[in-house]
């Protein structure tokens, strides 16, 4: 009896899986295009459900950092105040104001959601690992370019932000929008070529050989550490987070590009700009961290390795949080000196030690780099606190008493 | 007479012509490549309804005209027609996040039109208040620089202080925000024991909490490479628009009314006034942060040493009586009735009054015909003399950096557009 009740159920669950499998020589079947399609739509509605949880996780962490509650109300801990927001945003006047280049307009906000979430498409989730440690890694698409497909498609975003700030025919969305523009060009060329030092030493575009790679060499991050931390701080420039919020600072600019926006459309900008942090989260945690590996822990199921992805990307996405609610706002010029003047230099110089110590077989080559990364960081410490020194002793005081000005 | 047919015609009068830019350009000044920026009077970071007219190129600003008075009430002439003890409410709204201090100024400059004086006590509880005001319009200022550079943080760290400020003036006065606390000749209330101890407890521990802003601001790297060598105003230029304040300390020059030419009680308490070095918007802001710690030791010192005694002149043609009195005594039934129905006879005259508000300089110049009104009276706002150095300062700069010097001149427009 007993046995019925577990083998029946495997079985027949067995079989479900069978059909949504490749066919035995490796043809595409009716039953896997739907089990694709499923997948990709459960994703999408994974990340539309993890923007709107950092929604309130924004609201709720900044709330914890600044000394008050935040929203609590609705649902437990205000757990669903996204939805009371999404009904609010849906039942707004959406208004499209004459003087605006309705087209374009209404388009902007759609091209800048879509890219954001079909990046998801290339980032492997979890995956299997067979006995001589080879982790293979499940994603929607696996794509053997994936590395280029997730630049070309951060690079279409922007449009999106560009357009809607120039459709907008308001002068402070179009200066949003240029500004968006100009931080995304330099800032995508930092974000690239902190990248390539990944595929040189990996030797693969795939995302999922990346993944499998650091599990079996170590996570990246240690032998990178420059590369993850450009990597890192360009993708808060691409995601318009502060300290690099240029294109929308609401202090300068009136929430710039999207100032004309309401209802949906506003919504979908807010939903683009916490999708993309999702993502630069997913790819900062896969191309430096070891995606969903963790030291063997991967091994036991392929949902624990789900599990562990997903701690790295919410940690990452709590530090873009973290970081938002801490720190001033850069000024436009000093965001583009940081960009062109330091991080792409830098990054230069990474590739090309990088490559000279493969190429020369020098692996010790790579692990000057870490060294000398923390030694340069403790001395431009160092120098920053004797600068301070030096600038903040006491301010003087007025002669005593009685003395004219 | 018939009307000539062609004088019926049907056809639309001629347009009338187009009205006039409401602030021009130079004379045949063509923007070209420049565009014209309207930042304000609804810019979430004019605080308030300050208008810049912006001429930009690219992101830099070559032309700065700001335009105020957009609200403008008519504080002066209100004064004019409703009289010294009338007029008291009025000043709460001028510089609204700092009434007390507002009061207590309008005060001394009603006394000195009378020719009288407050009792002791009553100086002593008005240079607490002072201070507390300042202390709250800083943490204010402070708040609202920090959000418009991005640090939103510090605006409600600021704010949970200013609570407790507040919470004071609604124990003393009543109210939190239109306080109406000074009487010509005194206050309206007497402060309690336990309010004093309070406050003294809070003032205390004040620069404790300075330490944690200042640990949030001071030596962070982008806050001080928006606002070092920002909005630079030169000890000359500063002197020659005749800025006071935090503004005119900035920039290197040690004048303080309450130190350079005493009122209250001033003169006896040990204090410093901090100057800046270069004149830029982070030498305004570290002396906005030394003037919080210096005001909390004037009250510490002010509390030390308050007098007993009433607070309240006895100067029954010129202050108005308890009103309890008034509700049992004969003679202030009758001058509270008098007062209060602009029957008071002030000396003919005319003053000059002055006193250190968180902004700067307010000064009350009152021209006295006799009566219970002031034949003119002229307010000087700190904020509206500070305002007027933008348009020296700003060209040059990138737009963002106009939200920093704006944050850091700190103006109030309820109290610049009078």
């Amino acid at each position: 009896m007993m046995d019925l009740l577990t083998i029946v159920p495997a079985a027949f669950l067995a079989s479900i899986w069978d059909w949504f499998a490749l066919a035995e020589d490796g043809s595409v079947t009716f039953g896997w295009a739907l089990g694709r399609l499923l997948l990709l739509l459960l994703i999408v509605h994974i990340i539309l459900i993890l923007s709107a949880l950092m929604v309130w996780a924004e609201r709720r962490v900044s709330a914890w950092m600044q000394d008050r509650l935040g929203p609590n109300r609705v649902g437990p801990e205000g757990l669903l105040q996204p939805l009371a927001d999404l009904g609010k945003f849906m039942f707004k006047e959406d208004v499209i104001p004459k003087h605006v280049n309705k087209w374009m307009y209404t388009l902007a906000p759609a091209i800048t959601v879509v890219p954001a979430m079909i990046m998801f498409a290339v980032i492997p989730y979890t995956g299997t690992v067979d006995e001589e440690g080879v982790a293979t890694s499940w994603q929607i698409a696996n794509l053997d370019i994936g590395a280029l497909y997730v630049l070309a498609v951060a690079g279409l975003g922007v449009y999106g932000i560009t357009l809607g700030g120039w459709a907008s025919n308001s002068k402070y969305s179009l200066l949003g929008g240029v500004r968006a523009s100009a931080q995304m060009i330099s800032y995508e060329l930092s974000l690239g070529l902190a990248i390539v030092p990944v595929i040189l030493m990996t030797g693969s575009l795939n995302l999922g050989d990346m993944v499998n790679w650091q599990s079996q060499n170590g996570w990246l991050i240690l032998t990178q550490p420059l590369a993850f931390f450009v990597f890192l701080t360009s993708s808060y420039a691409e995601t318009n987070r502060l300290p690099f919020d240029m294109p929308e600072s609401e202090t300068e600019l009136v929430a710039g590009y999207h100032t004309e926006y309401s209802s949906m459309k506003f919504a979908l900008f807010f939903m683009a700009e916490y999708t993309a942090m999702a993502v630069g989260a997913a790819l900062a945690v896969t191309l430096f961290l070891g995606g969903w590996t963790f030291f063997g822990l991967e091994k036991i199921h392929w949902t624990v390795g789900v599990l562990i992805f997903s701690v790295k990307v919410l940690f990452f996405m709590f530090a873009f949080i973290w970081v938002r609610w801490t720190i001033p706002r850069f000024r436009y010029d000093q965001l583009m000196r940081l960009g062109w003047a330091i991080f792409l230099p830098l990054m230069l110089v990474n590739i090309m030690m990088t490559a000279g110590a493969l190429a020369l077989g020098w692996s010790w080559l790579l692990w000057i780099l870490p060294v000398a990364l923390l030694g340069t960081a403790f001395f431009v410490a160092w120098l920053g606190w004797k600068r301070d020194e030096d600038r903040y002793q006491p301010l003087p005081t007025s002669p005593p008493a009685g003395g004219e000005a | 007479m018939s009307v000539p047919p062609e004088q019926l015609s049907t056809t639309a009068p001629p347009a009338p012509p187009a009205p006039e830019p409401e602030i021009r350009l130079d004379a045949g000044d063509d923007p070209g490549d420049r565009m014209v920026l309207n930042m304000g009077p609804q810019h979430p970071s004019t605080h308030g309804v300050l208008r810049l007219v912006l001429e930009v190129d690219g992101e830099r600003v070559v032309k700065c005209t700001p335009d105020v008075g957009y609200l403008h009430r008519g504080k002066e002439k209100i004064g004019e027609s409703l009289g010294y003890h009338r007029y008291i409410p009025y000043t709460d709204r001028l510089d609204y996040l700092a009434p007390l201090a507002n009061n207590c100024s309008a005060a001394w400059a009603f006394e000195k039109v009378c020719g009288i004086q407050a009792p002791p006590r009553a100086q002593v509880i008005r240079v607490i208040c002072c201070e507390l005001a300042r202390m709250s319009a800083h943490l204010l200022g402070l708040g609202a620089y920090g959000m418009d550079v991005g640090a939103m943080t510090v605006f409600l760290y600021t704010f949970t202080e200013r609570e407790r400020l507040y919470n004071f003036f609604e124990a003393l006065t009543g109210a939190r925000f239109t306080t109406t606390y000074a009487r010509i000749g005194g206050l309206a209330y007497d402060a309690k024991d336990e309010w004093l101890k309070d406050v003294r407890e809070f003032c205390d521990n004040f620069h404790k909490q300075v330490d944690i802003w200042e640990n949030l601001l001071t030596n962070n790297r982008i806050w001080r490479i928006r606002n070092e060598g920002v909005g630079v105003i030169s000890r000359e230029l500063a002197l020659s628009y005749g800025l006071t304040g935090p503004c005119l300390r900035g920039s290197g020059v040690g004048y303080d009314v309450r130190k350079d030419r005493p009122y209250g009680t001033y003169a006896d308490y040990d204090f410093d006034v901090p100057i800046g070095r270069h004149g830029d918007s982070y030498d305004r802001y570290l002396v906005r942060m030394e003037e919080m710690r210096q005001s909390a030791r004037i009250v510490v010192q002010a509390i030390d040493s308050i007098p007993d005694g009433p607070v309240l002149a006895d100067e029954p043609k010129y202050v108005l009586p308890q009103k309890q009195d008034v509700m049992t005594g004969m003679e202030q039934l009758i001058h509270q009735f008098m007062l209060i129905t602009g029957e008071m006879d002030t000396p003919k005259g005319e003053i000059h009054s002055h006193s250190e508000n968180p902004k700067g300089e307010a000064g009350y110049i009152i021209r006295s015909e006799g009566g219970a009104a002031p034949w003119r009276l002229k307010y000087r706002a700190p904020s509206f003399v500070n305002l007027q150095v933008l348009k020296e300062i700003v060209p040059g700069h990138l737009i963002a950096d106009i939200v920093a010097m704006l944050g850091s001149i700190d103006f109030v427009m309820g109290e610049c557009d009078k």
